[in-house]
């Protein structure tokens, strides 16, 4: 008898274990999609490659793009402020990182930053990388490039952070030209 | 039900009594409202009313608002200029769901400062205090979406800024985040989903508030001595206690009205003196306000959040611990959640036997720098982090934590406390000689046992 209910306990351990997994995959099936449609839905990963037209931005000023939600500035420097970018020492910048999707790991010398090789122009997102804000253009700040009103962080003419809280360069996408006039972000 | 023996609804008539063998509801409903209350519950017991007041002008003016709201990023902003200009009456109802917000949240704290003074956390009412803490945390949230409803600018960046608190979590901190947005910015994914739960928490608040009655009616009302009401007879339960109908709902009745009465001037007379003109900028993701501030019921939290910069030792020590794991950013972030988890905690860190504070001469003391510490923090939150500020913030949620981490642990230690009133008929008739048949001095009340 005992070993008789013993083979039982065997078995119905099985089927409870059974059963239970059969449970918990099903109920977790059932749960994913009820999860899963809050990621980003079809139409807003669809907008993860924009392409915009730059050929009436005029030498010295710039246009903000909205790209995945946040701006993204993209200017055209004059040759002062390329000058300018390119005299500076990367052991002079609090971050040597270049910063740049297109070049990872690369030191922040300016031909790292611009997207050209002439150095005219210069795309990177506009969020402070301190609090999130977006930070004032047109040669504000002490270095001629970019300012944060929000808690003083100051950008060189290539987006450098050189002074005030921020950690880190502004960002820059992953921006090609691909024809004349037209960049492509993401 | 109540562990307090008092009578029990008895069915009279016929159809009652029909009604009663197959739903005794009216029983149930008897029961709660005749529920033996201590006869001492001072003026600070009559929050938890006004906050039922609260719970239900919300609801009732938030759904006729989303009548008239259309949660769209296009249309959000006009929608609500929309209910605040055209709608019949639409600017008096948002405005109260708006300034709801505020009495919400200071009649919730003083319910909560109440409970901590007066030790209603302790056995047996721990679960009274959790689920008390689940429903402030539920209100927060609820708020916290509400306010970007309106996609104003402060709507905007406030999501911004708070999202960005999840993406601060190592490892699944930026999958999280784009996870609660909906993409990779604050956008229309996010409005309407904040949307839905705005509307939904509020009944998960509401179920959760009839818990929190249930618990607290099974154990029966603290009161301002923390002496237990006398349970051995009816007789003698009826000495410490009054039926909550009639005599306590009139008492928090006329508290509400007067209540109302500010709150009334405030929604007609200065709605928006508690929000920010920041907020009727539309949203624009292309320019941040020069200040972001969040709602000032959140500054204390938000005081803390931001306390634990860079510079401070224990953020360094933690980020070298684990390998720069916990940087400073996520540091600010297990703070803020942390001052809230500690306050949960309260029941089990208070190590003293007395509940009420007004028998402990120590305690005392330390709740009353808490207060300051709690309104330090508030203000310290709303200014900028520059200068001296940010060491004032430090300063208080340093104290913050060691008001629960090492001072109620250690008070119960080193506390002598007074001696406390063996009844809570004795406390009543000392504070109302001429209600009692006996007036009884003070000094008759009889040491608190063993410490």
């Amino acid at each position: 008898m005992a070993h008789t209910d013993e083979v039982n306990g065997d078995r119905r351990d099985f089927l409870y274990i059974a059963t239970g997994g059969v449970g918990v995959v099903t109920a977790g099936a059932a749960v994913w999609p009820l999860v899963d449609q809050m990621n980003p839905s079809a139409d807003v990963q669809a907008l993860s490659s924009i392409r915009v037209d730059v050929s009436g931005v005029a030498e010295g000023t710039q246009i903000s793009v909205l790209f995945l939600g946040k701006p993204i500035f993209i200017r055209r420097r004059t040759q002062a402020e390329i000058e300018a970018a390119r005299a500076v020492e990367v052991d002079d910048l609090p971050d040597g990182d270049a910063r740049n999707a297109n070049a990872e790991g690369e030191p922040a010398i300016d031909a790292n930053r611009a997207l050209d090789e002439a150095g005219e122009w210069l795309v990177m997102q506009g969020v402070c990388t301190h609090l999130g804000c977006v930070p004032l253009g047109d040669g504000a700040g002490d270095f001629g490039g970019w300012f944060c009103p929000c808690h003083g962080s100051h950008y060189d003419t290539a987006g450098r952070i050189r002074r005030g809280p921020a950690p880190t360069n502004l960002p820059i996408p992953v921006a090609t030209f691909v024809e004349d006039g037209i960049i492509q972000l993401g | 039900m109540s562990g307090i023996p008092h009578d029990h609804y008895e069915p009279k008539t016929k159809p009652e009594q029909w009604l009663h063998r197959r739903l005794p509801v009216v029983g149930l409903l008897y029961d709660t409202l005749m529920i033996p209350t201590p006869k001492n519950l001072n003026w600070m017991w009559i929050w938890g009313i006004v906050l039922v007041f609260c719970l239900v002008l919300q609801i009732v003016t938030g759904i006729i608002l989303v009548m008239h709201y259309t949660p769209h990023v296009d249309h959000a902003f006009d929608s609500v200029e929309h209910i605040m200009r055209n709608v019949n009456a639409g600017w008096a109802i948002r405005y109260a769901h708006q300034n709801g917000a505020s009495l919400f949240f200071i009649a919730v704290y003083f319910h909560i400062f109440r409970g901590l003074f007066y030790g209603s956390y302790k056995a047996p009412r721990e679960i009274t205090w959790i689920i008390g803490m689940l429903i402030y945390l539920l209100m927060m949230a609820t708020a916290f979406m509400g306010y970007v409803l309106p996609w104003g600018q402060m709507s905007f960046w406030g999501a911004t800024v708070i999202t960005g608190l999840f993406g601060a979590i190592p490892f699944i901190g930026e999958a999280l985040q784009t996870w609660l947005l909906g993409g990779p910015a604050v956008d229309n994914a996010t409005l309407n989903r904040f949307f839905s739960l705005h509307y939904l928490l509020p009944f998960v608040i509401a179920g959760l508030v009839v818990v929190h009655i249930w618990a607290f009616h099974t154990t029966g009302n603290n009161n301002p001595t923390g002496v237990e009401v006398r349970r051995g007879s009816k007789e003698e339960a009826e000495k410490d206690t009054l039926p909550f109908w009639p005599y306590f709902v009139i008492k928090d009745l006329f508290a509400l009205a007067v209540i109302l009465a500010v709150f009334w001037a405030i929604v007609g007379f200065m709605p928006n003196y508690l929000g920010h003109p920041d907020n009727y900028i539309e949203a624009n993701p292309l320019a941040t306000p020069a200040h972001i501030v969040p709602e000032w019921y959140f500054l204390p939290f938000y005081a803390i959040l931001r306390a634990f910069d860079g510079d401070v030792w224990i953020v360094m020590l933690s980020s070298w611990l684990t390998g720069g794991i916990v940087d400073a950013k996520f540091f600010g972030v297990i703070a803020m959640f942390g001052a809230i988890v500690v306050m949960a905690l309260a029941p089990w860190l208070d190590t003293s036997r007395v509940r009420s504070g007004r028998y402990r001469p120590m305690f005392r003391w330390a709740f009353y720098v808490l207060i300051v510490d709690f309104v330090v923090l508030t203000w310290v939150g709303a200014l900028p982090a520059e200068g001296i500020y940010p060491y004032i913030a430090l300063v208080g949620s340093a104290y913050w934590f060691a008001y629960f981490l090492i001072i109620l642990p250690l008070l119960g230690v080193i506390e002598k406390p007074l001696p406390q009133p063996a009844t809570i008929e004795e406390d009543f008739n000392a504070a109302h000689p001429e209600a009692g048949e006996t007036p009884k001095k003070a000094g008759a009340s009889v040491p608190s046992p063993a410490e």
